[in-house]
């Protein structure tokens, strides 16, 4: 009788042993909140209850007894009104409970709590497995700094960011007047910083939109690892300096550029996308408007060749942005959203093949704008065919495959359409002493 | 008028309390609530000692991570009255989004059986998978689906603008 005891003690030990461990991997904070717990008694019994909830998950893995997973929130194509009116009814005569419950869970006897909050018959019976499964997807919502630069970098989309400043950077380089480093790294910072800070906000605005995306539903704030206030906070933060250096460090041109382009994106972008396709031809300037700055930046004015830049980078956005766009049509279809993909889907397809053959052109206007030299459209013409070529596929065949290859070939096309012009430069003439820095 | 000093304290208080939480906006009163959005009444509770906001799963209907307020000892009226506020918005932005997605299935599959059936085709092959129409066929749908749902889709844009404006000037005089 002893050994058996104490057979079932040391196995009981065992098992308690194993699930704390599983419990420490899977779910540490929890897990140390719990024995971080002064109160004793109170420790052992939720210690005790998250161990049984812990349990019946084991034994239900390791059996492979599935839990059967929630019915998909799909309903079945015939959905009988009635079921939807038994929904109806259960939301209003849940409603008025729920401020009740809200100021029950404050007592410090959670079981009570849990007992009077209705549950909706149609849920049908949820096993604890699952309860438990999701109750450990909750978070707190508690800022962790070693996680705040990961999270400030998502939230600034920091690739875009680099992507708006070399284009800021080739406007500047290609400008006809003297590199110089620091009104260039000036530039830079603070391009980068408006960019941060117009991304920002635009993720600021759109968090139940962001929510429904595919593409978007991992952002920062969408998944509450970053409070709105210190998203707004941040985003200030790294306006106010920005617009201010490119201002005072650069020339008023490129501050007032930089916090119009932060004004286009947020008021007009951002709320146009769910009013009219025209946000597609908004959003074109928003991205044309980086590379006007490099050259204001170096040259203190805007002139021709600043104008033809912005037009390669605004024709650009057209290929990139319809190939983008032809993929995520159910997603914008269900969010509201005014895309040209989704409304005018022939429109679409032409609009992206006229500017890609406009990038073509463009690259003729470079030399007679002396911008670059004659060997320029000589040496693009390859990528350019290329990518008009693609244009045209797209046009065409209107499908996934030849949009994901029109979107790709955008990608390393703008890249090297820039280093290729920067190549070509046309050196200053003797004498030119360059435009004013401020 | 109230003092400048009151006037203060009561806005870091809004500030704390609003840096804490979840970004929802506010709705209009009496909007969106006939519309009838299965809503998961979630049984979570927090542990006691924690005195954050805490964020849950994405709700299977409405994709929104729903937000479980903290309440704390102490709290204000106003930080009381900014709570509710943002708990009524949490839950006007679930019943919209969940009813949109549902709705959005809905109509999917109705378009999907309608065109299967034109086609002269069943709904399961003979494998017995879905059968589905492709991308450029569904095209259609997502269109009509756009322009069907434009009206709603503005109202719920200018009702969140409007809701955004008033949580974040909520007037620490009332």
């Amino acid at each position: 009788m002893n050994i058996i005891a104490k057979r079932s003690a040391s196995w009981v030990g065992g098992c308690v042993w194993y699930l704390e461990r599983r419990a420490l991997q899977e779910s540490p904070r929890r897990f140390l909140h719990l024995l971080r717990n002064v109160n004793q008694q109170w420790v052992t019994f939720q210690h005790f209850n998250f161990l049984r909830h812990m349990y019946v998950t084991q034994l239900n893995r390791s059996f492979n007894q599935q839990i059967k997973p929630k019915p998909e929130p799909v309903p079945s194509p015939f959905l009988e009104k009635a079921s939807l009116d038994e929904a109806k009814t259960e939301i209003y005569k849940m409603r008025p409970l729920s401020p009740a419950s809200l100021s029950l869970s404050r007592k410090p006897n959670e079981k009570e709590s849990i007992e009077l909050e209705p549950t909706p018959v149609i849920e049908g019976s949820i096993a604890v497995g699952t309860e438990t499964k999701e109750e450990k997807q909750w978070k707190e919502m508690k800022l962790r700094v070693d996680d705040l630069p990961g999270i400030l970098a998502r939230l600034s989309k920091i690739k875009l960011t680099a992507l708006v400043v070399s284009t800021t950077s080739a406007g500047f380089a290609l400008a006809p007047a003297p590199f110089d480093w620091p009104c260039f790294l000036l530039t830079f910072v603070g391009t980068g910083l408006a960019s941060c800070a117009a991304n920002s906000i635009n993720q600021f605005f759109e968090v139940p939109f962001d929510s429904n995306m595919n593409r978007t539903k991992n952002r920062p704030l969408v998944r509450g690892q970053i409070s709105p206030l210190l998203a707004v906070s941040f985003a200030a933060c790294c306006a106010v300096p920005g617009v201010a250096l490119l201002t005072w460090g650069v020339n008023p041109l490129t501050g007032a550029l930089g916090l119009f382009n932060i004004f286009l994106y947020t008021c007009c972008y951002t709320p146009l996308k769910r009013i009219s396709i025209a946000n597609t031809w908004v959003g074109a300037v928003v991205g044309a408007i980086p590379p006007l700055m490099g050259w204001t930046a170096a040259t203190g004015s805007l002139d021709a060749g600043a104008f033809l830049l912005g037009g390669i980078l605004y024709s650009w956005q057209f290929p990139h942005f319809n190939a983008l766009s032809w993929g995520l049509r159910e997603d914008y279809s269900r969010g509201g959203y005014c895309m040209m993909s989704v409304t005018h889907p022939d429109l679409c397809r032409r609009v992206a093949l006229r500017h890609c053959l406009a990038l073509v052109a463009m690259s003729a206007a470079a030399p007679a704008l002396d911008v670059t030299t004659w060997t320029f459209p000589v040496i693009a013409l390859p990528i350019n065919l290329y990518i008009s070529y693609l244009g045209f596929r797209f046009y065409r065949d209107a499908d996934r495959k030849s949009s994901r290859k029109l979107f790709f070939c955008s990608l390393w096309h703008l890249p090297l359409f820039l280093l290729l012009m920067l190549t070509c430069k046309r050196p200053a003439a003797q004498g030119d002493a360059g435009g004013p820095q401020s | 008028m109230a003092a400048l000093r009151p006037r203060r304290r009561a806005l870091l208080r809004l500030c704390r309390a609003f840096s804490s939480g979840g970004c929802q906006l506010a709705p209009e009163r009496g909007g969106e609530r006939r519309d009838a959005a299965p809503s998961r009444v979630s049984r979570f509770c927090p542990p006691r000692k924690s005195c954050h906001d805490w964020i849950g799963p994405p709700d299977k209907y409405s994709n929104l991570r729903p937000v479980h307020f903290y309440i704390p000892e102490n709290e204000s009226p106003l930080e009381q009255k900014l709570r509710e506020l943002r708990q009524e918005t949490q839950d006007w932005n679930q019943q919209f989004w969940a009813n949109q997605n549902l709705t959005f299935l809905k109509e999917k599959e109705k378009f999907i059986d309608s065109r299967l059936k034109a086609k002269g085709l069943e709904l399961r092959a003979e494998s017995g998978q879905k059968a589905t129409l492709n991308a450029e066929e569904m095209a259609d749908f997502y269109k009509q689906f756009l322009s069907k749902n434009f009206q709603k889709h503005m109202y719920y844009n200018r009702n969140v603008s409007e809701a955004g404006c008033s949580v974040t000037t909520a007037s620490p005089d009332q």
